[in-house]
């Protein structure tokens, strides 16, 4: 008798939980059916598609051009990151190369979009933990890096700022000495931040020894960017495969030593100085070598300049076909990828040589993350489950697309 | 853009995996800087997980799987997959082809991170893939009917949903357009702009003809 009432007593423990789609620390709209047995987590079964806008098929039905601003809202926290892995595809089918001043302008926008992407992530990952400044220091500066967003592409998120062949507009002096001035004050900010939080023993205890990726979890599930690098491995495709002019440019690759959600963390800190590094090495060659052309010119895929359409009938039919018809690609397929603030963020891009795509593949970062919770949170207590998806860099844009 | 020696490493790359599994390789060809191997449907399994283990690939890592809908062909759509070797640092595309009824084998045993990118062909394009552990919609609304990236799929969709404050609840009704779709098909039948001479702009060729 006393023995049946046990199992009764255990079996009263297993209970499911179902968490979002409308909740803080769910990140945007997720939802998890969570299984647990009392505090531990036995299952989790993320439901996704609830922010789905059919990218990939509108893209088949837009220009080029057209479905750039689209990659804009995929990964909102660093939009203009997104819109590089388009370009990317799209001259890699054409054979273009991008000139040197545009390049250099892409690299600090990335770098850029970078931070933006890691002040939030860190600032929502303190604030599901408990934790409620950081996010309001953290936001204080990301506002700045908005305001050179606004003031480069007009736009203070979705840019739409570059262009197959470069960047759409030339920066002004003024702009790049206010950032370069934001650059230096920038890491005593960092170590502010990190002040409050680093050594806090509420956020280590939170994170240290949870949500442990080793290389076997890595190399199962698809894993890419801070997920790999917070375990060890120096894995980064601006090093590993450049692209632009990352290759000569001077940074660091920060990795973790035990793949924890507390090493992930301090690796998007470092990451963040060695951001900061590149914009101003970016800042100091453009200074350095002084104005150049930032999109390709006298090419099909760029717009002649305004004073050019006044005088030239030729000029003007162009700019009339590049935004109507707009410019066709050859035929064939490529994948382009960039390391995106979240990892590896890739374009299957499929031409059958018209002024449309035949088939455009958003390879997104965090879908593979998100797809491993069930196995990273598995043993966990229910509230890792929070502190986990914080650490994993979560966004709804770029998973459900 | 490779040079001579990577183009040459990623030719022998693709010879050694033709050779070593010539039962699933229909061929391989380099197409701009990118590995492409062409292969069975039923032996993909085989050579992925020959692809994942043998120290010459050692493609450790599942970047990708997709689908492409080409309808005019026998067998419509294509499923690509995208690997990446970390510690070789090379990566390679697989593709095979299958139609609405022939089912993929799942992937799901080499990588488990192919199961919800495999989700995800389903749901867009209908592809069935065998021995998949948990085959359900993913990205689509509960209760969708439809392959949304079907070519012949209508862009707007056949559904609308909206908040009906009568009956206090969401309800579904069949897609009413005010007017038709505008789909402008800007498609010049002419040359268009094709060609990629720096400098020159539609007209250029006939000022210096004359």
């Amino acid at each position: 008798m006393a023995d049946t009432a046990h199992i009764s007593e255990m079996e009263d423990r297993k209970f499911t939980l179902n968490f979002g789609p409308q909740h803080p620390a769910a990140h945007g709209v997720l939802r998890m059916i969570l299984d647990l047995d009392g505090e531990i987590v036995t299952r989790v079964d993320p439901h996704i598609g609830l922010l789905h806008r059919g990218t990939e098929k509108l893209l088949e039905y837009k220009t080029f051009l057209q479905g750039m601003p689209y990659f804009d809202r995929l990964d909102y926290c660093a939009p203009m990151n997104q819109e590089h892995a388009w370009c990317l595809a799209i001259e890699k089918l054409l054979g273009i190369e991008v000139p040197r001043r545009g390049s250099l302008i892409r690299v600090l926008y990335s770098e850029l979009g970078r931070i933006m992407s890691h002040l939030l992530n860190i600032g929502s990952q303190v604030l599901d933990v408990g934790a409620l400044t950081p996010i309001t220091w953290a936001f204080e500066e990301r506002e700045k890096l908005c305001v050179f967003y606004e003031r480069a592409s007009g736009s203070r998120m979705h840019a739409a700022f570059f262009r197959p062949g470069g960047v759409h507009q030339d920066l002004p002096q003024s702009l790049l000495d206010d950032i370069s001035e934001w650059c230096e004050q920038f890491p005593g900010k960092l170590d502010q931040l990190e002040g409050l939080v680093t050594e806090n023993r509420i956020f280590k205890q939170r994170n240290v020894d949870i949500g442990i990726v080793d290389e076997k979890t890595i190399m199962d599930w698809g894993f890419s960017g801070v997920m790999v690098r917070g375990s060890g491995y120096a894995w980064d495709l601006r090093r590993a495969q450049p692209y632009e002019c990352y290759s000569e440019l001077d940074f660091k690759i920060p990795v973790g030593k035990n793949g924890d959600n507390y090493d992930r963390y301090v690796c998007r800190m470092e990451e963040m100085r060695e951001s900061t590094k590149i914009m101003q090495q970016c800042i100091d060659i453009m200074n350095r070598e002084g104005p150049g052309p930032v999109l390709l010119k006298g090419s099909k895929v760029s717009p002649p300049r305004r004073a050019e359409m006044k005088n030239s009938m030729e000029a003007l039919i162009h700019h009339f076909k590049l935004y109507t018809e707009g410019f066709h690609v050859p035929e064939g397929e490529c994948y382009a990828h960039i390391e995106a603030p979240k990892g590896e963020f890739g374009v299957y891009l499929v031409s059958d040589g018209t002024n449309r795509p035949y088939r455009a593949k958003i390879r997104a970062p965090g879908y593979p993350h998100l797809q491993a919770m069930d196995h990273l949170c598995r043993g966990y207590m229910l509230a890792d489950v929070s502190a986990i998806l914080g650490s994993l860099d979560i966004v709804f844009g770029e998973i459900d697309r | 853009m490779l040079d001579q020696n990577a183009i040459d490493a990623l030719k022998d790359l693709g010879e050694h995996i033709a050779a070593a599994r010539s039962d699933a390789v229909k061929s391989f060809h380099i197409n701009l800087d990118e590995l492409v191997v062409m292969a069975e449907r039923d032996h993909i399994v085989g050579l992925l997980r020959f692809l994942r283990e043998d120290p010459q690939c050692d493609f450790e890592t599942l970047i990708d799987i997709c689908g492409v809908d080409y309808p005019e062909r026998s067998e419509r759509f294509e499923v690509v997959y995208h690997l990446l070797s970390m510690h070789l640092n090379q990566r390679v595309r697989v593709r095979v082809s299958t139609d609405e009824d022939t089912a993929v084998p799942s992937a799901c045993a080499v990588w488990p991170a192919a199961n919800w990118f495999e989700r995800e062909a389903f749901d867009m394009y209908g592809i069935q893939f065998a021995d998949h552990p948990d085959l359900r919609r993913i990205l689509t609304d509960y209760g969708f009917e439809g392959y949304p990236l079907r070519k012949d799929f209508p862009l707007t969709g056949n559904y609308e949903v909206r908040y009906d404050d009568l009956e206090k609840k969401v309800v579904y009704e069949p897609v009413q357009l005010v007017q038709e779709y505008r789909n402008f098909d800007f498609l010049s039948p002419w040359e268009g702009m094709t060609s990629q001479i720096p400098g020159q702009i539609p007209g250029d060729e006939k000022a210096t003809e004359s």
